[in-house]
């Protein structure tokens, strides 16, 4: 993992401050996991995308909500980078 | 009768209809899932599985869980399902506890299920199939079987009314999940019920949302089957997205919806609705939890044609009342929906703390007896017994643990619960198992967890933790912690710390206090 990357320090400040208020930023890394222990609920993950959304300018499929690109931030910021 | 007996008509009537679809995926006719399922039951008697015996099964939402359903009923066994999502402490435990006889299990869940059936002395015969989708894992695993030694055909069972044809396991108020019993004249009582209420037709096209631990997922299975109509699997993985969920519904052309009120709200809310055409819905059904009114109405002007019914009953009775919503939803209405009516197979009462009936119009707790109640839990007979009330002359009520009244119109509206349960995500949750959970921390010295009604959550439930060296626990320690143990709905949506919790003139947890902190 690369602590300089933008997008990744983006979307973990965005999920620390909407999703985990008042956790250590460092106990938040790149392969923990986000959505099998419940940090986004449902309606967690759909903020979620709105923001990449927004943020990234990119447009994430049905297909794509789910553990396999959005459980880690590791998996996000991969996700994020295949559609730009 | 019995409960497989749906299937072997509708594979004489409508053999060539399509009896399992899985949404944007394969599917399989009736006489096809027929044949499926006999193999299935021969390989089982062959392991050993016998009539009164239990099979449990940890397979994702497939026309492979669908045909093992079938097979372990064709055996005369009872079949257990357990949640594919939730964690394999949780699964072993259940599966040990009602003792089956065998498994059939997806090859990925079969080494964390093995070691934690062995830690309860469990050593059950296990079928393990390469995965799930299309029935072709189930069909492969038997041609493997069938290759090293072929088995011979034989009957089906033909159990009596009160054999059991599943347990269902829900959240248990001491931390260790309980085990509803389900016998063949409960669920075909109920079955006859659907069938005569939303009377299918082999156009009709099913949803299948619940997932198969679920009781929702009792109506799904068996009311299409009645008339060759069509099941239409949804997965887990498509299952909480509102978008994906109804991009399907208007691509598979369902007819028949049922979910949770939560499903059906993230669709209104995020699903998109107006991108896309839905002429052939024509029943939308809901249970387990109440819905919000802001949310129906929403759904209801997206969707303004199919026929709406508030469907309410625990897993020990599956559906007992229900109520047609009229529409459109008015808009000065912001109270939920009445529960409805009594369903006719079965009778109610409502009594108050002291087992009395209360007179019309009086709140009190809603006792329900009939053909589709349960006769208790599993290898639990002091809870079995407190479940039941003698109300005037035996036999005795269920007692949901639900606080109903009366309108002077005669349909019963729903108040709140006598006991620390809720429903999230349509799922009971007891707040004590919830606890229990956290007790088992290290660093956790005290707990009290709380709910309380959230517009956007339905119930926000609240971890109030003293930890044993003062201070805090990281959050995402917790629920990583928590989600080894206890499924994903049962997770706490916020945690708080304090050095003490409160405590009441009689030195017990001060549960109001920590409500009142929110």
């Amino acid at each position: 993992m690369s602590q300089q990357n933008p997008a990744m320090e983006a979307v973990k400040s965005y999920i620390l401050e909407e999703f985990l208020q008042g956790e250590d930023a460092s106990e938040l890394t790149a392969s923990t996991p986000l959505m099998s222990t419940g940090i986004l609920d449902s309606i967690a993950t759909l903020k979620l995308i709105m923001f990449l959304e927004d943020e990234f300018g990119v447009q994430i499929e049905a297909h794509e909500v789910g553990e396999e690109h959005l459980n880690t931030l590791d998996a996000i910021c991969r996700l994020i980078e295949s559609k730009r | 009768m019995f409960l497989h007996r749906y299937l072997g008509k509708a594979a004489r009537r409508w053999p060539d209809n399509v009896a399992v679809e899985e949404a944007g995926g394969s599917s399989i006719s009736y006489r096809e899932l027929d044949l499926l399922s006999d193999r299935l039951r021969d390989r089982l008697v062959h392991m050993g599985v016998r009539r009164g015996d239990r099979l449990g099964f940890w397979i994702r939402k497939s026309i492979d869980a669908v045909a093992t359903i079938l097979g372990a009923l064709k055996a005369g066994a009872a079949y257990v399902p357990v949640d594919p999502t939730a964690p394999p402490a949780r699964n072993g435990y259940i599966l040990a506890d009602c003792a089956v006889a065998a498994a059939v299990v997806e090859s990925r869940f079969k080494d964390s299920l093995l070691a934690e059936l062995a830690t309860h002395g469990a050593r059950p015969r296990v079928l393990v199939i390469g995965g799930s989708g299309g029935g072709v894992h189930l069909r492969a695993a038997l041609d493997e079987e069938d290759r090293l030694a072929a088995v011979p055909a034989v009957e089906t069972a033909e159990p009596s009314p009160d054999d059991l044809a599943y347990i269902l396991y829900t959240s248990g108020s001491t931390g260790k999940p309980k085990g509803v019993v389900l016998t063949h004249r409960n669920a075909v009582s109920f079955v006859e019920w659907c069938a005569e209420t939303f009377a299918p037709s082999s156009g009709d096209r099913f949803s299948s949302h619940a997932p198969f631990h679920f009781d929702l997922s009792i109506l799904d299975i068996y009311t299409p089957m009645t008339r060759g109509a069509t099941l239409v699997l949804f997965g887990e993985e498509v299952g909480k997205n509102p978008r994906e969920l109804a991009k399907l519904i208007a691509d598979t052309g369902i007819s028949v919806w049922y979910s949770a009120p939560s499903t059906l709200s993230l669709i209104a809310q995020f699903g998109q609705i107006e991108r896309r055409s839905y002429p052939r819905l024509r029943l939308v059904l809901f249970a387990g939890e109440v819905f919000p009114a802001t949310h129906l109405r929403s759904l209801v002007k997206q969707w303004p044609h199919p026929r709406y019914f508030n469907l309410y009953g625990p897993t020990e009775t599956n559906v007992c009342t229900w109520y047609e919503v009229p529409t459109p939803v008015a808009e000065e209405c912001t109270e939920p929906m009445p529960i409805g009516r009594t369903c006719p197979h079965l009778e109610s009462v409502v009594v108050d703390v002291d087992g009395r009936p209360v007179p019309k119009g009086t709140e009190g707790e809603l006792c329900v007896r009939g053909a589709n109640v349960t006769s208790g839990y599993w290898n639990l007979p002091a809870l079995s017994g407190n479940a039941f009330i003698a109300v005037g002359e035996p036999p005795t009520y269920y007692r949901t643990g639900d606080i109903v009244v009366e309108q002077p119109d005669g349909n019963l509206r729903y108040l709140g619960r006598r006991d620390r349960m809720i429903k999230k995500r349509g799922f009971r949750v007891e707040l004590g198992e919830i606890e229990a959970c956290l007790y088992r921390h290290p660093e956790v010295r005290e707990v009290a967890v709380t709910a309380l009604p959230d517009e956007r959550l339905g119930m926000k439930v609240h971890a109030h933790i003293a930890c044993r060296h003062g201070g805090k626990l990281s959050l995402i320690e917790l629920k990583s912690f928590c989600s080894e143990r206890i499924p994903t709905y049962m997770i706490p949506d916020v945690f708080s710390f304090h050095a003490t919790l409160p405590k009441t003139s009689t030195d017990k947890t001060d549960y109001q206090a920590l409500k009142a902190m929110g």
